[in-house]
């Protein structure tokens, strides 16, 4: 007779062996359904909840709200769109007469890298900044990224500016092309489908990552300088490097994902790293619940699918009801997603599925960050 | 010489217009530490009901019809302001920090898609009132409209620190500022104070959305973004929360930007254009905050009071 421990135990092993098939399955569920369509835009939804999840440690943990997150989506993004794709041969044709076409299994680390790196440039001179003014200054570093990329197509062209880099060789991985239908173990596999396995490894290892962070000395230090910055150093803890770490392992992250979203693309231009998506990102982590690694995942499952439920459900529903389109499809689509997000926060403060010790924190009437 | 000197009146224009903006983020971030994203889409809004009702009043002499566009314009954005202050950020007073920033943001989307609703996605161009003269400064050009903003826009400014330094409502609002709960204590009623500091950067958000069209000509739905993110900077550069500093932060963000994009090909050898002028504006916005963490005239204030 197994103890009460031992039954929790197995009741969770159940449980994830049960989400493991159901996460298996999905793709083909989502194909049969719903159509390739719709499995594009799940897969999309995988990298948005990694992007989510990426700016979670920065945001949530650490407690550092960062307006420019996207950049380090967008690093990624092009570094594989430049080192994979015959863009280079442009710019150098001697150097590179077919441009350069190294394998997404050593762009990858480079990419995360690097970004990583960009974390640590924006975080070293930003340190003492509180609150709001680090947001407008990660803000403006997003910016500025932005508009280099925007224009560096002159004097040399190295993104091909607005236009953007297109062609970008898709994701090998020793030597399975993830573009065409592969069949493995007797399964046909399209390569949406592809896609979404190779994703979903990422996002559960960005949540392995997140979830051991979160428990370690590193993640309760993390929260420690969320909750007081003042008190946590008094602790002993060094604000400084645990703050630079913050940041660039969620740029990290970051990096990966834009790595991901080039190949999966084939096409990257500066419109798909704006400000909005910044923003974006960070309305999935506060809407499902700062800090609280399946909340966030909620959100950014939530608000990638939003738009496009809206965008699919929009225009027959007006057919439907008047007999013929009466206001714009697509304004009115953003228009119910604007309602539907200051209507979550307004009933739902602390997000959609806050982690525990946060839910206990705001059910007390005490709030002893309350600053003068 | 003369480009330096064309360069910093069309600096001082743009700056007055961030100017105004810059302090209705800032009256709401002194009162409520609240970052009031919205603020841009309400400067859109005034622009737009503007030009409507001027198109409305074409028959009018343009006396009557551009003082009464502008007051129509101001009322209905002091409604808007205290709409969404009572609707989207008053519940939340007490909500997490990031809580209002999520309305704040679907406010802003919102506001964006009504008004591409109401107005469509074209650029409406704004009627030529009054013949605009221009005027020769040393050899820099001036004219009637950016001579009107300048002086419209300090006049404003010079009204606005009246009412905050000299009149009881003003004493209120620096009161809650200072001390919610102690302001309360005291008898202030702290929800109508709010509100009107709502009402109020509206009422100048309002102006400079009239302001920037008269002077561009041109009104368009997504106008009121990139305006609001630049007094927003703008602000913070000043110091959030000051109003010396948020108009202090506007002109010189406005001259900084013309500056930067008259003279950053020559700086940089013709490398970069003007294309690289919000570049500009960031980097030295930055490069004032690693220096003074709390912008140019913010109170340094411990990390944590």
């Amino acid at each position: 007779m197994p103890n009460a421990h031992e039954a929790g135990i197995f009741k969770r092993q159940r449980r994830r062996i049960l989400l493991a098939a159901i996460l298996l399955v999905l793709p083909f569920a989502v194909d049969g359904i719903l159509g390739r369509g719709w499995l594009r835009i799940v897969d999309f939804a995988m990298l948005y909840i990694m992007l989510a999840l990426g700016l979670n440690i920065v945001v949530g943990y650490a407690g550092l709200l960062d307006l420019g997150y996207i950049a380090f989506f967008a690093v990624g993004a092009y570094c594989y769109a430049l080192s994979a794709s015959p863009h280079l041969a442009l710019a150098f044709p001697q150097l590179f007469p077919d441009g350069v076409h190294l394998s997404f299994l050593i762009v990858l680390p480079a990419a995360a890298l690097l970004a990583g790196g960009m974390g640590v440039l924006l975080g070293a001179p930003t340190l003492k900044l509180r609150g709001d003014y680090l947001a407008i200054v990660t803000l403006g570093f997003g910016e500025i990224i932005r508009i280099f990329m925007n224009n560096l197509n002159a004097p040399v062209n190295l993104t091909n500016g607005p236009q953007g880099i297109s062609r970008i060789d898709p994701i090998s991985i020793a030597g399975l092309s993830l573009n065409a239908t592969q069949r493995i173990f007797g399964i046909t596999l399209p390569s949406v489908h592809l896609y979404f396995y190779l994703f979903l490894c990422f996002a559960g290892l960005v949540v392995f990552v997140s979830q051991r962070l979160e428990k370690s000395r590193i993640g309760r230090a993390w929260m420690a300088i969320r909750e007081d910055e003042i008190a946590a150093s008094a602790m002993g803890i060094n604000t400084r490097n645990l703050k630079l770490l913050a940041f660039a392992m969620g740029a990290a992250s970051g990096g990966i994902s834009g790595t991901l979203f080039a190949g999966f693309q084939g096409f990257v231009s500066p419109e798909s790293f704006s400000l909005m998506e910044s923003v974006m990102v960070l309305c999935m982590v506060v809407l499902g619940g700062m800090g609280h690694i399946y909340g966030v995942i909620l959100g950014g499952l939530l608000l990638a699918l939003l738009p496009e439920l809206l965008r699919h459900s929009v225009l027959p529903m007006q057919q439907a009801l008047f007999g013929k389109t009466i206001i714009d499809p697509e304004s009115l689509r953003m228009l119910l997603f604007g309602i539907a997000l200051i209507l979550v926060m307004l009933y739902r403060p602390a997000g959609l599925w806050p982690s525990r010790v946060r839910r206990r924190e705001l059910s007390s009437d005490e709030r002893p960050d309350e600053t003068a | 010489m003369e480009i330096f000197l064309q360069q910093i009146i069309n600096g001082l224009v743009q700056g007055s217009v961030y100017a105004l903006v810059a302090l209705g983020y800032t009256m709401v971030y002194g009162i409520l530490g609240l970052i009031n994203f919205a603020h841009g889409e309400v400067v859109m809004m005034g622009a737009m009901v503007s030009l409507s009702a001027l198109s409305l009043m074409a028959g009018l002499p343009p006396l009557v019809s551009l003082p009464l566009s502008l007051l129509l314009a101001v009322a209905f954005c002091m409604l808007l302001g205290y709409g969404i202050e009572r609707i989207a950020y008053r519940p939340l007073r007490h909500a997490p920090r990031l809580a209002p920033l999520i309305t704040a943001i679907g406010v802003s989307i919102v506001l964006q898609n009504l008004a591409m609703l109401i107005w469509g996605r074209d650029y409406h161009s704004f009627p030529q009132l009054f013949a605009n003269h221009a005027h020769r400064m040393a050899g820099a050009i001036i004219n009637d409209i950016q001579l009107a903003i300048v002086v419209a826009a300090f006049l404003m400014m010079a009204g606005l620190m009246l009412v905050v330094h000299r009149t009881r409502l003003g004493r209120a609002m620096r009161a809650v500022a200072e001390n919610q709960h102690a302001a309360q204590l005291m008898g202030v009623d702290v929800n109508r104070v709010v509100s009107v500091t709502f009402m109020m950067g509206s009422a100048l958000a309002a102006v400079a959305g009239v302001m920037v069209s008269a002077n561009y000509g041109l009104a368009h739905y997504y106008m009121g973004f990139l305006l609001g993110l630049k007094a927003f900077t703008a602000a913070v550069l000043g110091g959030i929360g000051n109003l010396r500093g948020a108009m202090l932060g506007g002109l010189l963000l406005g001259l900084i930007e013309s500056l930067g994009a008259g003279y950053i090909g020559d700086i940089t050898g013709g490398f970069m254009g003007s294309q690289y002028q919000d570049v500009f504006a960031f980097l030295v916005l930055i490069a004032v905050l690693i220096f003074r963490p709390s912008g140019l005239l913010g109170e340094r204030l411990a990390e944590r009071a």
